[in-house]
C-alpha cells in the first residue's frame, strides 16, 4: 500500500527530460495545466494526451509508475465525477430512482475525470524526472519575483525540500512500526471504527517521536554548518539553462498555441457543431 | 516444533526496471534448541528472510511449514505464528511507544486476549527475566539508555512466551557492556529456558561466541549452513561477499605462517589463548 504512492518521487533513469531544467519543467507544467483548463472540449484532450504521450516516451518511466500514482487519487477522481454527475442540471438523460442524470452531468463528469487524470499524470511526468533537491532549486528560482512582496522564498523552497525529503524516509519508518507492532500481535484490521482508530496509537507514537527526533538533530546539524537563511547564500550546482531548455521551451509555445488554435476553430473539426 | 523453509523466494519490484531478488530459492530447517547467527552483507536478505519467518512479508514463490502447517495459506491464523514466533526488530524506538515500560511489555501479551491478571503476571517476568531493574518499571521508555531501551524492546516480545525468538542486530549501536549484557541474556534464554533464537548480526564475534550454528546469506542465496567453525574455515570466501571471520582466526593465521604450531579451527579468544599458551610451552 504504502509503496504505491508514487507523488514527490524519483525515478532514477537517462533521458532528454531528466536532464532538462527544473525552471523550464515547472513552468511547462503549469502551462500545460492552464492548457487542459481553458477551453472544454474533447480536441484539446486529444491534443493533450498526444503532447503527453511524446513527453511520456521521451522520459523513458515506465508508464506503470504513472499509474501507479493515480491510484491513491482514484477516490478523488470517483467524487469528482459522481457529484458532477447528479448535481448538474440540464436536459435529463435517464432517471435513477428519484435522481436525474442530465446530459450536461455526464459530460462535465466525463471532462472533469479526463482533466484531473491528464493532470496527474502531466505533474507526475515533472517529479518523477526530477530530483526533489532540483524541484526545490527551480520554485525557489521560478518564485523569486515574489520576494518583491515580502514572501520568504528561501524560507518555503528551505521548507518544502526538507519535507520532500523526509516522505520516503517517515514512509519507511511507518512501514517498519507497523510490521513491528504486527510482530507484537497488533491487528489494524479490526471491523469496529473506534478499535481501529486506537490500534493507530502504537503506530503514531513512535512515528512522532522519531519525527520530532530527526527535526531537531537536522536542525542542530544546520547550525553547525551554520546555516543562517537565504540572503548571500550561493549554490554549489546553480542553476543553467542549456540548449535542450531553450528547445523546451519553443516546444511548449507551439504546444500551447496548438491548443489555443484548436479551442477556437474546433466546431471546424469534424464532429465539432456545437463546440 | 520445527520450521521449514521451503524453496522460498521473494522479488521486490516485480516486473520493474528496479526489480531485486531478496530471497532466492532458500532452503532451512530450524530445529527446535538451535542457537542461530544468520549473517550476511547489507542487502543479502537477512531482514527479508526473518520477515518472511513471522509472516510480515509474502513470498514470491516457496513457503515456510510451521508444526506442519503453511504459515502463508489463507486460513492460517497469524496471530497464533506471532505468539511463538516472536520477533525484535532492530531499533526499539520503533515498538516503544507506551507512558511507561510495564505498560508497553503488556501491550503483546494484551493482543494475545489473555486476561489482565495474566498479561501482567507476563509483563513482570519478563522484565524481570530481560534484568531490567524494577525502579525503571514505571519510567518512560523515550527517557532510557540505548541499552535499557533494547531491554525493554526484548521484553516486550518475551512477555508473549515465544518459542522462537528472532533478533535483527539487537546489539547494533551498544557499548561493549550493554553488548555482553544482551549477549548473555540470549544464551541465559538459550540454556535454561530452552528457546529457540535466531541472532541476525554483523559482528563475527559476537556470532562466534555464542551461537551453535552459523546461516550465511548472499544475494539472497543461502551460501553456508553449519557449525561455526566449519564456517569460518571460510574466511576467504566470506571476504568475498563482505563478511570476515572473527579476528582471531587472522591471528592464528599469521601465527601458524610465521611457524607457531596453532590448530585451524580457533574462533574464539579463549580457545586462541589455550592454544598459544600449548604451543609456547
Amino acid at each position: 500500500m504504502i509503496r504505491d504512492i508514487t507523488i514527490g518521487q524519483y525515478y532514477q533513469t537517462e533521458s532528454v527530460i531528466h536532464r532538462m531544467d527544473p525552471r523550464f519543467k515547472i513552468i511547462a507544467t503549469m502551462v500545460f495545466i492552464i492548457s487542459i483548463f481553458i477551453f472544454t472540449n474533447p480536441y484539446i484532450y486529444i491534443v493533450a494526451s498526444v503532447f503527453l504521450g511524446i513527453c511520456i516516451a521521451l522520459s523513458r518511466v515506465p508508464f506503470k509508475f504513472m499509474v501507479r500514482g493515480l491510484k491513491s487519487v482514484v477516490m478523488l477522481i470517483l467524487l469528482t465525477v459522481i457529484f458532477n454527475m447528479f448535481f448538474i442540471q440540464g436536459e435529463p438523460l435517464f432517471h435513477i430512482w428519484k435522481i436525474t442524470i442530465s446530459k450536461e452531468g455526464v459530460e462535465t463528469a466525463a471532462y472533469m475525470a479526463v482533466r484531473l487524470i491528464i493532470l496527474i499524470i502531466g505533474s507526475s511526468i515533472m517529479t518523477l524526472t526530477t530530483t526533489p533537491n532540483q524541484l526545490t532549486d527551480g520554485l525557489e528560482s521560478v518564485m523569486k519575483p515574489l520576494k518583491l512582496f515580502r514572501v520568504p522564498v528561501h524560507e518555503i523552497a528551505m521548507m518544502m525540500s526538507i519535507a520532500l525529503r523526509f516522505i520516503p524516509i517517515l514512509m519507511e519508518e511507518t512501514d517498519k512500526i507497523i510490521k513491528a507492532q504486527t510482530a507484537r500481535g497488533a491487528s489494524f484490521e479490526d471491523k469496529n471504527m473506534i478499535k481501529r482508530v486506537k490500534s493507530l496509537v502504537p503506530v503514531l507514537v513512535p512515528l512522532f517521536v522519531s519525527a520530532f527526533r530527526r527535526a531537531s538533530d537536522l536542525a542542530m546539524a544546520m547550525e553547525a554548518r551554520c546555516y543562517r537563511g537565504g540572503d548571500g547564500r550561493t549554490k554549489m550546482k546553480p542553476l543553467k539553462y542549456h540548449r535542450v531548455d531553450f528547445v523546451g521551451y519553443v516546444v511548449i509555445i507551439i504546444y500551447f498555441a496548438c491548443i489555443i488554435f484548436t479551442g477556437i476553430y474546433a466546431h471546424y473539426l469534424p464532429f465539432g457543431e456545437g463546440l | 516444533m520445527q520450521l521449514i523453509v521451503d524453496h522460498l523466494s521473494l522479488q521486490y519490484n516485480k516486473g520493474l526496471s528496479t526489480e531485486v531478488k531478496a530471497l532466492d530459492d532458500v532452503n532451512l530447517v530450524i530445529n527446535e534448541g538451535d542457537f542461530i547467527g544468520l549473517l550476511g552483507h547489507t542487502g543479502s536478505g537477512k531482514s527479508t528472510l526473518v520477515q518472511l519467518l513471522t509472516a510480515l512479508l509474502e513470498p514470491t514463490s516457496g513457503t515456510i511449514y510451521f508444526e506442519g502447517e503453511d504459515i502463508f495459506d489463507k486460513s492460517y491464523d497469524r496471530r497464533k505464528l506471532r505468539s511463538k514466533v516472536g520477533l525484535v526488530f532492530q531499533y526499539p524506538e520503533h515498538q516503544l511507544f507506551e507512558e511507561n515500560v510495564f505498560e508497553d511489555v503488556c501491550f503483546g501479551p494484551r493482543n494475545l486476549g489473555l486476561d489482565r491478571k495474566s498479561v501482567e503476571l507476563r509483563a513482570y517476568e519478563a522484565l524481570k527475566k530481560v534484568g531490567m531493574p524494577d525502579e525503571l518499571f514505571y519510567q518512560s521508555p523515550f527517557d532510557m539508555s540505548g541499552g535499557q531501551k533494547r531491554k525493554a524492546a526484548i521484553a516486550g516480545v518475551l512477555a508473549m512466551k515465544p518459542e522462537i525468538l528472532i533478533l535483527d542486530e539487537p546489539t547494533a549501536g551498544l557499548d561493549p557492556q550493554g553488548r555482553d549484557e544482551i549477549l548473555g541474556l540470549l544464551r541465559k534464554m538459550h540454556d535454561e529456558d530452552g528457546i529457540t533464537i535466531i541472532l541476525v548480526s554483523h559482528s563475527m564475534e559476537d556470532v562466534a561466541n555464542y551461537v551453535n550454528r552459523i546461516v550465511v546469506l548472499d544475494s539472497g542465496k543461502l551460501l553456508y549452513d553449519d557449525k561455526p567453525r566449519a564456517v569460518f574455515a571460510n574466511y576467504k570466501k566470506l571476504e568475498e561477499i563482505g563478511l570476515s571471520a572473527p579476528k582471531v582466526t587472522y591471528v592464528m593465521d599469521a601465527l601458524r605462517a610465521s611457524g607457531i604450531e596453532v590448530p585451524e579451527d580457533i574462533i574464539t579468544i579463549d580457545e586462541a589463548a589455550q592454544a598459544i599458551i600449548k604451543a609456547l610451552s
